[in-house]
C-alpha cells in the first residue's frame, strides 16, 4: 500500500477536526476536534518518520502527547468551571473578554 | 566587594528586610528604609576615602560578564560627574523618606509597597550614574521606568493613573530610540574590531560624520525627553502635580539628571563632531527651555506645576553649559545638576507640607503664611531664593559659571540666557507673595508649623545649599577633572580672551 | 600693598549676629536689639581703627587686602573670595558703618512697639553686611554677592510689614527692578572675563587700556545699568518711591544713604572703564541729568513726605552719576556728595520718622502744620539737613554740589551749558520742594485732627538725628578742606587736580548763581505754600498731574512691560496645553482611534478567532511555498 495514503489520511482527519472546531459551539466537541487535529499531526508525523527512516517524527509525536495529555487534563478543568458556573458549555456564553 | 557594588546592591538588602516585615507595622517598615537609605548614604560617602581625587578616568572599576556573545558586562566606574551625582542620589533618599513620612499611607498598594519601590528605584539611580557598560546603562535606563510608574500611579493625588501612563510613554519613546543607537554603536564597534559596549572603548572609534550624527540623535532625544528639553517637556508638569513630593524630588532631582549626564557622558564623549554641528540648534532649544520655562512658571496657579516649570528653565541652563563646550560651561552645568537637585527638593518638601496642610496645591489658596508659621515659610523663601539663583546660594555658582561659560563662546546666547534671572526673580517673588504675603487667607488660620521631623528633613537640604554657594571648591574638584577629560576627548579648549595683556 | 586680618570681622560679625538672630527666634525678642546694634556700632570701631591703619601707611600700602578662600576656581576663571580696603572703601565703610549704627540706636526706639522687632534687626545687621561685601569685594563677582545681598536686604526692609499686600508688591517690584540692574551687572561680568580673562578690579584694570572702543562701552553701558538698577535712576527708578513702604529708618539707611548709592560707588571703582570709553561717560551723564530733573519734578507733587523725600533721592543721586561722568576730576565730588548727601538725607529722613512717630504714622504733609512748636529737636535737625540739601553756604551740600555744578560747566561748550544749565535747574527745583516740605510739615497752621498728640521723640531718636545735623552742617567744609577727600581718593580715581583743565566761569560766579536760583525757589515755595488746603485740589496743572503720577512711569511700565508680559505669560500657557501638550495628545487620540476600529475584529467568538488564526497558516503556508519553490 502506498505510504502516502497515510498522508491522505491525516489531512482528511485534520480537516475534520478543524471544521469541527471552526463549526461547533459545545467546548466538548471542540476540544474533542482539537485533539483530533493533534492526532491527525500525530499521524503524519510518524508516517513521515517513516519516510526518511529516522526517529525524529516519533520523538516528536510523543512530545505532541505528553502536550495533549496537559492540555487535557488543563482544558478539560477549565470547561468543568466554566460549566459549573454558567450551566452551560457553549464557547459563544464565555465571551467575558470582549469589552 | 568594591564600596560601589555594595553602595549599588545595599538597598535591594533593604527591600529583602521590608519583604519579611510584617505588612501592618507601618512604623517598623518606614524605620527599615530609613536605616537602609542611611546605610546606603554611609557606603556611599567611604567611596570618598577610596576615590583619587584630581584624576580623570573611571575609579572603582569592577566588570563582570554578563552576555560573553556581544561582550556585554556589569561594568561600573565612577569619576567626577558620576561620584556627584551618586552622592546626590543617596543624600536625598534618605531626605525624601524622613520628609514624606506619612505619604505613602493613602496609596493604591501597601506603605511596603511604597518604600520597596523608592528603594528599588535608588539601586537602579545608583546603577544608572555607575554604569560604564553602555548596555547596562541602556537597560537600567528603562527598568527605572518601573518603580516610577508604580510610584506616581499607585501613590498620586489627582489624575496620577493618566500622568503615570504619559511619563511610561515618553520615555519608553526615547528609550527605543536609544536601544536603536545602543546597537548602531555596537555594529560600528565591530566593524573596528571586537564588539564593544565599554565607554572608554568605544570613545576611541572613528564615526563617520553621517554615522556619528544618527547614532548622536538617538541618544540625545532620550536624554532630552528625560532631562527634559522644550518641546519634550509636557510629561513633566502633569507628573509632579500628581506625584508625592517625594517621588517628585526623586524624578526631577535625580532621575532627570539621567538625561543631562546622559548628554555628558555619551553625547559629548562618544560623537563629538556631532555634538559640534547639534550644539547650535540645541543652544537655541536650551534658551527656548529657559525663557519658555520661565515665562510658564510665571503663569501657573497650580504649586507643583509651578515647580515644574522652574525645573524646565533650570534644565535649559544645565544643558545650555553643557553644549557651550566650554570648561566652565560643563563644570557649572554639573553643579548645577547637583545644586538643581537640593533646590527642588527644598521646593517640593516645603511645597508638599504647604499642600498637604491647606488640602489644595492651587497657589491662590496660601496667603499670609509668613505670619502663622514662619519657619515654613523661611524654608520656603529660602528654596526659592536658591531657585532664582541668589549669590551665597549654591544655585548662584553654578548658573554663573554656565553664563559665564557660554558668554565666552556664544554672547548672544548668553545675553538671553542672562534674561532668565530677571524672570527667575519674577516667578519667584509672585509665589512667594501669594503664598506667604499678604493678608492671612480664610481655611488657614490653624496650619501648623513644621514639627520636629520636617526641620529635620529640610537642614541638611538648606545647610548643603548654603555651604556650596560660600565653599562650592569640594564640588568643583571632583568635578574639574572630569570636564578636562570631556574637552580633551572632545578636542576642544576654551576660548581665550579677546584682549592682549 | 599691605595685608590685614582684620577686614573679614566687618562683615562675618554683623552676618553671624543676623544669622543668630534669625535662628533664635522669640528667645532672643529680648536683647536682640542691642545685640545687633552693638554689632554695628563694632564694626565702626573696626572701621576707624582701619582708618587710622591706613593714615599711619602711605603710598601704594594704604590699601590692604585679605585673602579668605579660594571660591570658585573652573578652567582659567579664578575668583578668591578677598577682601580690598583702599580709599574709596573706606569712605563708604565709616558711612555704612557710622550711620548704620546711628539708625540701629534710632530703631530701637522707633520700632519700640513693633513684636518683630528682633526680626527687623536681624535684617538691620544682614545689610550691613552685605554692604560692606559690596564695597570690600575685590573683584566684580564678589561685589556682585554684596550687590544682590543688598537687594535681598532691601526687599525683605520693603517687605517687613508685609501682611499688607501693598507693601508686598512694592517689595517685589523693587526685587525685581533690582534685578534687571543686576542683569547689566552680571553682563558685565561676563564681557570683562571674555575680554580679560579675569573679573578682579586689578586685572580690568590692566587689561582696559588694550580692549577694543566697542567692548569698553558695552561694559561700561551694562555697568550703567547696574547703578541704575540699584541707584533709582531713569529708567530703572519707579521703584523707589514705593520702596517707602519699608519702616522709615530702613528708608534713612538703605533708601537715602546708603544701597542706593552703591551705582555711585559701582561708576567710581570702575573709572578705568569710563575714562577709556567717551560713549558710556555719555550715557552716564545723559542718565544722571535725566534723572535729577525727574526726581526732582516728582518730588514737587508728592503729599506723601517719605515719598518726596525719596524723590528727592533720586534727583541727587542723579546730580552723584552725572558728576561721575564728568571725567576724572568728578568722581572725587560724586563721593563728596554722596557722603554729605548721607549726613543730611538720612537726618531728614529720621526726621520725617520723627514726625510720623508723634502724628500716629500719618505721612500726608497736608495734614501736618505748625509741628515746630511741638517738636523743636525734629525742626531744627531737619532744617539743619533742608539747608544742606539746597547748598546754601557753610552747609555741607554747598561744598559738594556746587563743585558738581561747576565741574559740569567747565565740560565746556554746548554740554557745558546743557550739564551746567541742567544742573542749576535742578537745584532751583530741589530749593523748592524741600521749601514745600519744610513748609507743609513745621510752619504754617496746624491742620491735623483733634486726636492727635505731636511730641518730640525720646532721645534715642533725637540723638542721632543731632549727630547727623551735625554732619550736615560740618561734613562739607571738612571733606573740602584743603581738597582733602581729592587727594585722599587720587590714588583710586586718578584725578588729576581738584579744579580740573578749563573753567567756563569761576568758582565764584557759579556759587552765586546756584544761591540765587535756590532763593528763587525757595522764596516761590514760601509764597504759594503759605495756606494749603487739607485735601489735595483736583483741578491742577497737566504738569502736577504728571509729577503726581510720578511722570507716567509706572503707567508706561504696565502699558509696555507688564501688560504684554501678562498677556504673552497666559498665551505661552494656553501655547503650551493647546499646540505642544495637543500634539502629544492628539497622536494619542489618532492610536486610540484607529484602536477602535481594530476592536471590532476582536468579538469575543472563539470559533472566528480559531477561523483568523486558519486563514493566517494557510496564508503563511502558501507564501512559504511560494518563496521556497
Amino acid at each position: 500500500m502506498d505510504i502516502s495514503n497515510y498522508l491522505y489520511l491525516s489531512v482528511i482527519l485534520f480537516t475534520i477536526g478543524a471544521l469541527g472546531v471552526l463549526i461547533r459551539r459545545n467546548a466538548i466537541v471542540i476540544f474533542m476536534c482539537i485533539e483530533l487535529m493533534l492526532n491527525a499531526s500525530n499521524l503524519a508525523l510518524v508516517t513521515f518518520s517513516r519516510i526518511h527512516g529516522n526517529l525524529d517524527g516519533q520523538v516528536a509525536s510523543f512530545f505532541t502527547m505528553v502536550v495533549a495529555a496537559c492540555e487535557v487534563v488543563v482544558g478539560l478543568a477549565i470547561i468543568v468551571t466554566i460549566y459549573r458556573s454558567r450551566r452551560s458549555a457553549s464557547v459563544d456564553d464565555a465571551s467575558l473578554l470582549k469589552n | 566587594m568594591n564600596l560601589l557594588t555594595l553602595t549599588i546592591i545595599l538597598p535591594l538588602v533593604g527591600v529583602l528586610a521590608l519583604a519579611v516585615a510584617p505588612r501592618e507595622n507601618t512604623k517598623a517598615i518606614k524605620l527599615i528604609a530609613l536605616f537602609t537609605s542611611v546605610i546606603t548614604l554611609i557606603s556611599s560617602l567611604l567611596m570618598l576615602t577610596k576615590y583619587k581625587f584630581g584624576v580623570s578616568g573611571f575609579q572603582l572599576v569592577t566588570s563582570h560578564s554578563w552576555f560573553k556573545v556581544f561582550n556585554i558586562n556589569y561594568a561600573i566606574g565612577i569619576d567626577g560627574l558620576a561620584l556627584v551625582l551618586i552622592l546626590l542620589t543617596t543624600v536625598l533618599v534618605p531626605i525624601v523618606i524622613v520628609g514624606g513620612w506619612n505619604e505613602s499611607e493613602n496609596g493604591r498598594w501597601s506603605v511596603k509597597t511604597f518604600y520597596a519601590l523608592i528603594l528599588i528605584l535608588e539601586t537602579f539611580m545608583v546603577g544608572e550614574f555607575a554604569a560604564t557598560d553602555v548596555f547596562l546603562f541602556y537597560v537600567i535606563f528603562e527598568a527605572m521606568l518601573i518603580p516610577v510608574y508604580f510610584l506616581i500611579g499607585g501613590f498620586g493625588r489627582g489624575d496620577r493613573a493618566a500622568a503615570a501612563l504619559k511619563f511610561l510613554l515618553y520615555s519608553l519613546f526615547g528609550g527605543l530610540l536609544m536601544l536603536a543607537a545602543v546597537i548602531g554603536i555596537f555594529v560600528v564597534s565591530l566593524h573596528q574590531g571586537p564588539g564593544s559596549f565599554d565607554v572608554t572603548t568605544l570613545s576611541h572609534l572613528k564615526i563617520s560624520h553621517n554615522t556619528q550624527d544618527w547614532l548622536f540623535l538617538g541618544f540625545f532625544i532620550a536624554f532630552a525627553i528625560k532631562a527634559p528639553l522644550f518641546p519634550f517637556h509636557t510629561w513633566l508638569p502633569g507628573a509632579a502635580r500628581s506625584a508625592t513630593p517625594g517621588t517628585s524630588i526623586l524624578v526631577l532631582g535625580v532621575l532627570d539628571k539621567v538625561g543631562t549626564y546622559g548628554m555628558i557622558r555619551f553625547c559629548l564623549t562618544l560623537f563629538p563632531e556631532a555634538s559640534k554641528t547639534f550644539a547650535p540648534y540645541i543652544i537655541v532649544l536650551s534658551l527656548f527651555s529657559i525663557i519658555y520655562g520661565a515665562f510658564l512658571a510665571i503663569g501657573q496657579k497650580d504649586l507643583n506645576s509651578l515647580i515644574a516649570f522652574t525645573s524646565i528653565s533650570h534644565f535649559g541652563f544645565i544643558i545650555l553649559g553643557i553644549f557651550a563646550m566650554t570648561s566652565q560651561g560643563i563644570t557649572g552645568a554639573t553643579l548645577y545638576m547637583v545644586n538643581h537637585g537640593f533646590s527642588t527638593a527644598a521646593l517640593f518638601l516645603v511645597g508638599g507640607w504647604m499642600i498637604q496642610r491647606r488640602k489644595s496645591s492651587q497657589i491662590a489658596d496660601f496667603g499670609g503664611l509668613q505670619r502663622i508659621t514662619p519657619v515654613m515659610a523661611w524654608c520656603f523663601f529660602i528654596a526659592g531664593m536658591s531657585a532664582l539663583a541668589l549669590p551665597g546660594l549654591s544655585s548662584f555658582v553654578s548658573e554663573f559659571l554656565v553664563l559665564i561659560g557660554t558668554f565666552t563662546r556664544y554672547p548672544a546666547a548668553a545675553v538671553i540666557g542672562t534674561v532668565g534671572i530677571v524672570l527667575a526673580a519674577l516667578y519667584v517673588l509672585i509665589l512667594v507673595q501669594r503664598a506667604l504675603h499678604g493678608p492671612l487667607q480664610e481655611g488657614n488660620e490653624d496650619i501648623p508649623d513644621l514639627n520636629r521631623r520636617e526641620k529635620f528633613a529640610i537642614a541638611p537640604v538648606i545647610i548643603a545649599l548654603v555651604f556650596l554657594g560660600f565653599y562650592p571648591k569640594p564640588a568643583i574638584h571632583i568635578i574639574d577633572p572630569m570636564t578636562s577629560q570631556v574637552m580633551a576627548q572632545a578636542s576642544m579648549s576654551d576660548p581665550t580672551p579677546l584682549a592682549g595683556k | 600693598m599691605r595685608t590685614s586680618s582684620h577686614l573679614v570681622y566687618l562683615i562675618a560679625l554683623p552676618l553671624f549676629s543676623s544669622a543668630l538672630l534669625l535662628l533664635l527666634g522669640r528667645i532672643a525678642d529680648k536683647w536682640g536689639h542691642l545685640l545687633a546694634t552693638l554689632v554695628s556700632a563694632s564694626t565702626f570701631g573696626i572701621g576707624v581703627s582701619e582708618f587710622v591703619a591706613m593714615h599711619s601707611h602711605t603710598g601704594a600700602n594704604r590699601a590692604a587686602t585679605q585673602k579668605l578662600f579660594e571660591w570658585i576656581s573652573v578652567g582659567n576663571l579664578k575668583v578668591d573670595a578677598s577682601l580690598l580696603l583702599d580709599q574709596l572703601s573706606i569712605c563708604f565703610v565709616l558711612l555704612i558703618t557710622g550711620v548704620g549704627t546711628l539708625i540701629h540706636i534710632y530703631s530701637i526706639a522707633y520700632m519700640d512697639h513693633d513684636k518683630d522687632r528682633r526680626r527687623f534687626f536681624a535684617y538691620l545687621n544682614f545689610f550691613i553686611a552685605a554692604m560692606l561685601l559690596l564695597v570690600l569685594g575685590d573683584s566684580y563677582l564678589n561685589l556682585y554677592v554684596g550687590w544682590e545681598g543688598v537687594g535681598l536686604a532691601s526687599y525683605l526692609l520693603i517687605g517687613f510689614w508685609n501682611q499688607n499686600p501693598v507693601y508686598a508688591v512694592a517689595a517685589k517690584k523693587a526685587f525685581v527692578a533690582n534685578r534687571v540692574g543686576d542683569l547689566g551687572l552680571s553682563l558685565a561680568i561676563m564681557i570683562s572675563f571674555a575680554q580679560f580673562g579675569t573679573v578682579s578690579f586689578t586685572g580690568v584694570k590692566a587689561g582696559a587700556p588694550h580692549a577694543s572702543p566697542a567692548a569698553l562701552t558695552a561694559i561700561g553701558a551694562m555697568l550703567l545699568l547696574a547703578a541704575a538698577g540699584k541707584s533709582a535712576q531713569f529708567p530703572l527708578q519707579s521703584w523707589l518711591g514705593d520702596a517707602m513702604a519699608g519702616p522709615t529708618p530702613v528708608s534713612a539707611l538703605i533708601h537715602a544713604a546708603t544701597m542706593v548709592t552703591a551705582g555711585v560707588y559701582l561708576i567710581t571703582r570702575s573709572n578705568f572703564i569710563f575714562d577709556a570709553s567717551s560713549t558710556a561717560r555719555i550715557l552716564v551723564v545723559s542718565v544722571g541729568v535725566i534723572t535729577l530733573l525727574f526726581g526732582a519734578i516728582v518730588g514737587t507733587a508728592k503729599d506723601d513726605i517719605k515719598k518726596a523725600l525719596a524723590a528727592s533721592t533720586m534727583s541727587q543721586i542723579g546730580y552723584m552719576i552725572l558728576a561721575t561722568g564728568l571725567g576724572p576730576v568728578g568722581y572725587a565730588f560724586a563721593i563728596m556728595h554722596l557722603l554729605t548727601h548721607g549726613f543730611f538725607k538720612a537726618g531728614m529722613f529720621l526726621g520725617a520718622g520723627s514726625v510720623m512717630h508723634g502724628m500716629d504714622d500719618e505721612v500726608n504733609m497736608r495734614k501736618y502744620g505748625g509741628l515746630a512748636k511741638l517738636m523743636p529737636i525734629t525742626a531744627v535737625t531737619f532744617g539743619l539737613g533742608y539747608l544742606a540739601i539746597l547748598g546754601v553756604p557753610p552747609f555741607a551740600g554747598f561744598y559738594s554740589k556746587d563743585k558738581i555744578i561747576e565741574t559740569a560747566f567747565n565740560q565746556g561748550g554746548g554740554k557745558g551749558i546743557i550739564l551746567g544749565g541742567a544742573a542749576l535747574l535742578g537745584a532751583m527745583i530741589t530749593a523748592f520742594y524741600m521749601t514745600r516740605v519744610v513748609v507743609l510739615t513745621f510752619a504754617g497752621a496746624r491742620r491735623w485732627k483733634d486726636g492727635s498728640h505731636p511730641h518730640e521723640s525720646s532721645v534715642l531718636m533725637w540723638g542721632p538725628m543731632v549727630i547727623l545735623a551735625l554732619g550736615s552742617v560740618a561734613s562739607g567744609f571738612l571733606l573740602s578742606m584743603g581738597s582733602s577727600l581729592v587727594n585722599w581718593l587720587q590714588p583710586v580715581v586718578n584725578a588729576s587736580n581738584a579744579t580740573g583743565g578749563k573753567e567756563l566761569m569761576k568758582p565764584l560766579v557759579v556759587s552765586l548763581l546756584a544761591l540765587a536760583v535756590v532763593i528763587l525757589g525757595a522764596g516761590y515755595a514760601i509764597v504759594k505754600y503759605r495756606t494749603v488746603p487739607e485735601i489735595a485740589p483736583e483741578q491742577v496743572s497737566v504738569f502736577t498731574k504728571a509729577a503726581r503720577k510720578d511722570l507716567y512711569q509706572d503707567v508706561f511700565n504696565n502699558a509696555v512691560l507688564v501688560k504684554p508680559g501678562t498677556i504673552l505669560t497666559a498665551g505661552l500657557v494656553a501655547t503650551d496645553h493647546n499646540v505642544i501638550d495637543g500634539a502629544v495628545r492628539f497622536v494619542g487620540w489618532v492610536i486610540s482611534e484607529v484602536s477602535d476600529v481594530l476592536r471590532k475584529i476582536q468579538n469575543g467568538y472563539v470559533r472566528s478567532y480559531a477561523l483568523t488564526m486558519l486563514v493566517g497558516v494557510f496564508i503563511g503556508a502558501v507564501i512559504l511555498w511560494v518563496v521556497t519553490a
